[in-house]
Parts: structure tokens; sequence; C-alpha cells
């Protein structure tokens, strides 16, 4: 198997990829980024939490008309992820219309290439697709 | 009136795309219109606050007073997103205030040309790819479109869709019915970029953009610049009793960021720092939304108004469907938003809008907005989003006379 990378540092491809976070540990409060201080709490503080992988659709838009290179259309959403945390992706794997793409949809997390470098390096995102 | 602040003069351009015309004529423009307004000249002023965003670090206040006159006052050139304007206004505000000067100007001004989705970004194409993890997220390459969108349309569309899922009465209809009311003002306004009206069905069968904002439920990118001249009450009293009399004052500036919340990280939530600051203005200026004879909202985005009435508490919480469905926002409902017609169709030139919907309000209280005037506008509201996120309000009324 060619060797993979994730597409961002908060995507861990194991056995179950999952997403991480940095959480304050004063505040509790959770980062996607790398962090100078906590912008809740300004804690200095945090350690790496495991998110879990099925949510809910939060808000979503369909676009249609996009950056130059990217295929259209797709959905972007915000999806509440069971066990707390909001991420923003792609909803994948479903038609890209309001009538299949639902407020409150449960999905669940999923993995895909997106791409492949010069030394035939895997680049690996996250989506999430229906979960019924 | 001595403790307080007011807006003398006030000017802008039509808004729309100058070919013939540079930043600096724009900005110029509705520096000396404003001047003239108010019937001061540049030498009274004491303090010059320059909005603009796309040229930020070139000296544009600076070149503006190399045409209108070069005084030596100090120069304040200011960005912050789509709150440019209203922050250059706020930093004229901020210097009487101070006591540093008692008559201030401030222009806000841009030049977009047909420049298309704002927020794509562009990496270069290199020949030999090579993944490595890269900035804040270790981001491989780019995300837009893998990961979700952060282009304006899609950004402001999960922010109405997010109020949907979270209210009742909700839906594409509503958000439609924004445009379709935003266009019908813009006929009155002959600043407006376009001054067409649209059906609803109109409105929602035109190229779907990022469900649910269609074409005609997003702002076009324009050109424009619109200026205000700000003095002190006490400085107020020494000039004529026309300038007194069309003197509007400002009863509240406020200007804030956001702060943190859960959600904030993947999608700018731009309701907590709007509540916020619609809170606050309130109180200084002692006014309630009910108050409020019009209002000229943030409308980036037909998504972006609906959800706004609800942040500026001009419906009941969670109404902001049924408010639009039985016309609460047009020109002859309840609170009118948006008589200008909005930037769906006045057209937002970013540097310039925090300041044009100054214009706007202050030209109502006046009594001189001619066709498209509310009869007997005492107190107005304006409202800026800044993305990343400033919000800015302003509560204007109109003098005693």
């Amino acid at each position: 198997m060619a060797s993979q990378i994730p597409v961002v540092d908060y995507l861990v491809l194991d056995a179950e990829p999952h997403l991480v976070v940095n959480a304050c540990v004063a505040c509790g409060a959770r980062f996607f980024d790398r962090r100078n201080a906590c912008a809740s709490c300004a804690g200095t503080e945090f350690r790496r939490e495991p998110l879990g992988r099925s949510g809910k659709v939060r808000s979503f838009t369909i676009v249609h008309r996009a950056a130059p290179g990217v295929p259209t259309p797709y959905v972007s959403a915000l999806v509440d992820l069971d066990g707390g945390m909001t991420v923003k992706s792609n909803i994948v794997n479903t038609d890209p219309t309001p009538e299949k793409v639902r407020l409150g949809m449960p999905v669940r997390l999923t993995t895909f290439v997106v791409d492949s470098d010069s030394r035939g390096v895997e680049c690996v995102a996250f989506g999430f697709e229906p979960a019924n | 009136m001595s403790d307080d602040i007011w807006v003398l003069g006030t000017h802008m351009t039509k808004f729309g795309r100058y070919k013939d015309q540079d930043l600096i004529d724009l900005g110029a423009t509705a520096a000396m219109g404003a001047l003239a307004d108010g019937g001061v000249h540049i030498d009274d002023v004491g303090i010059f606050g320059c909005g603009n965003l796309n040229q930020s670090n070139a000296g544009v206040g600076q070149r503006i007073l190399k045409q209108i006159g070069q005084t030596g006052i100090p120069v304040y050139n200011v960005a912050n997103a789509c709150a440019t304007g209203a922050t250059a206004f706020r930093t004229a505000y901020l210097a009487i205030k101070a006591g540093e000067c008692d008559m201030g100007l401030a222009v806000g001004v841009e030049q977009m040309g047909k420049q298309g989705l704002l927020g794509a970004a562009n990496r270069a194409k290199r020949d030999e790819k090579v993944f490595e993890p890269n900035g804040r997220y270790g981001g491989v390459l780019q995300t837009e479109g893998v990961l979700g969108t952060g282009l304006m349309p899609g950004v402001f569309a999960q922010a109405g869709m997010e109020y949907a899922y979270e209210n009742d009465g909700v839906g594409f209809e509503q958000f439609a019915k924004v445009a379709q009311k935003n266009h019908a003002h813009s006929v009155l306004n002959p600043l407006a970029h376009y001054q067409k009206e649209f059906s609803l069905e109109e409105v929602m069968g035109a190229e779907m953009i990022s469900y649910p904002n269609t074409l005609m439920m997003c702002c076009p990118t324009t050109d424009g610049a619109a200026a205000a001249v700000l003095v002190s009450g006490e400085r107020l009293r020494t000039l004529s009793a026309e300038q007194q009399r069309r003197a509007v004052k400002i009863s509240a500036s406020v200007l804030n960021s956001d702060p943190w919340t859960p959600s904030s990280q993947v999608q700018p939530d731009v309701n907590t720092l709007t509540r916020q600051a619609a809170d606050r203005a309130y109180e200084l200026a002692g006014v309630s939304p009910k108050d409020l004879d019009l209002v000229e909202l943030h409308d980036c985005f037909a998504t972006a108004e609906l959800i706004h009435y609800d942040n500026l508490s001009l419906c009941e919480r969670g109404g902001a469907g049924e408010w639009i469905d039985k016309r609460g926002p047009w020109r002859d409902g309840e609170i009118p938003v948006n008589v200008s017609g909005g930037l769906l169709s006045k057209g937002h030139p970013l540097g310039a809008t925090g300041i044009a919907n100054i214009y706007e309000v202050t030209t109502h209280l006046r009594g001189e907005a001619g066709d498209r005037q509310i009869p007997d506008a005492k107190v107005g509201l304006t409202h800026v989003i800044g993305l990343g996120s400033a919000c800015a309000i302003h509560i204007l009324e109109r003098s005693g006379r």
C-alpha cells in the first residue's frame, strides 16, 4: 500500500480514522489548530483528545460556483459530533441536493484519497456520509 | 449637546464600476462632498480616518489629502474587513471623544472591479509536488472544496442554515424574500449599483451560487466611496443654525470583536458579537429596537440579513422567518431594513460600506432622502460585520430642530 498522509494534522489515520483536538487542561475548550494559548481562558496547557466519529448535520450549503479547479456541486457542512465539537467538512456519498442532505441528518466519518504527490504519497481527507 | 458627537456632513458616490476613476478620485470625491455638505473646509479638520481594505498598505489616506489639501493632520489608515469604513468613522469619533480635536473626517473607499468570489485562496502551482504539513492545521494541500467551503457565499449560507436548523419557519423561501425586498427597495435609490426589482420566483430561480443563496441573494463586487465629517457638540454650537439643524447625533458607537464560542473555529460566529454589540448600543443610546425608524444592516448575503433581524432584536427571538413572512422589514413594515437596497443591490465596496450606511441613515434623519424617504424618521441604526470578525453598530438620532 502506498504511504499516506492526512490532509490536516487533526485527522488521525489508524484502524478507525478519527479527529483529534488540542483541549485546554484548565477549561476544556477544544481546538483543531496548534495553540499559543487558550482563546477561552488564556490557559497554556493542552492535551490531545480524540473526537467521536458520528454526529448530526448542524448546517450545510451546496456549492455550485466554487474556487477555480474545485469540482461542483458539492456539499459543505457543519457537523455536531457525538461527544461534542463542531467540525466543517464535505458531505459525501450522497447526491448534493437539498432533498438528500437535510438539517439534523445523522452522519458518520469516512475517509478518501484526494490526490497523490510526486513520490506517490497519498493525501487522505475526511468527510461525512449519511449514517442510515 | 456638548458631550455628544455629531455627523455634520456626509456624502457618497454612486456605487458601481468606475473604469475612468481610481481609488483616490473616488475617496477625494466623497471627502470633498462631505466637507461641502457640512459647510466646512479641510482646514477645520483635525483628524482623518481612512478606511480601505484591498490597498490598505498603500497610504490611501495621505494620497487623498494630497488631492484635497495637505494640512498636516494625523491620518489613520484602517483595515478591518467589511467593518473597515465603520472603523474609520469610529477612529475619528474616538479622537474627538478624547479631546484631541473637535472635527474629524472619515472616508471609506474601495475599488473592486469584477472581482468574483471573495475568499478564494490561490496557491502557486509547482512542477514537483511533495505533500508536507504546513501551517496551523498541518494542511498538505488547499482544503477549499475538500473540507467544506470558506468562500463567502458558502460561509454565510451555512450561517443562515444554522439558524434554520435551530428555528422553525425558516427556509430557502424566507431567505429569498430578503433579496426580493432589497431589490424592490433599490429601485428608489439612484446611488445603488443595481436598481432592478425581481419577483420571488426570479430570485429563487436565479443561478444557484451556494444553496440557498442564488445570484440575486449575493452582493455584487462594487467600486465606491462614502465620507462623513464628525464634530463635537461644543464646536457645533459655534456653527450656523442651519448646520445645527442638519446635524445628526451619534447616540451610540460600538465596535467589538468575536468572543470565543465553541463552534466559531470552523465557522465564524457572526451572531454572538452582533448581539453583544447591539445590546451595548441600545444601552448607550437609551433606545430600544422598537424606537428604530430604519435600519441599514449587513446583508452581504440574503442569509446574513435574516439572522441579523434576530441578532439586532428587530424581531422576536427565533422569529426572523415569521418576520420576513409578514413583511416586517419592508419599507412600509414594522421596522424598515435596508431601504437603500442594501448591499445586495447597492453593492459592497468593502471599505466604503460602513460609512455608506451612515450616509443613508443620516439622509433619512434629515428628511432629505427624496423618493425613498422614510416619513418622519427620528432614530436609525447601522450595522456592519467584518468576517473574522468585527462588528460595528452606530445609532443615530436627528437633532431636536
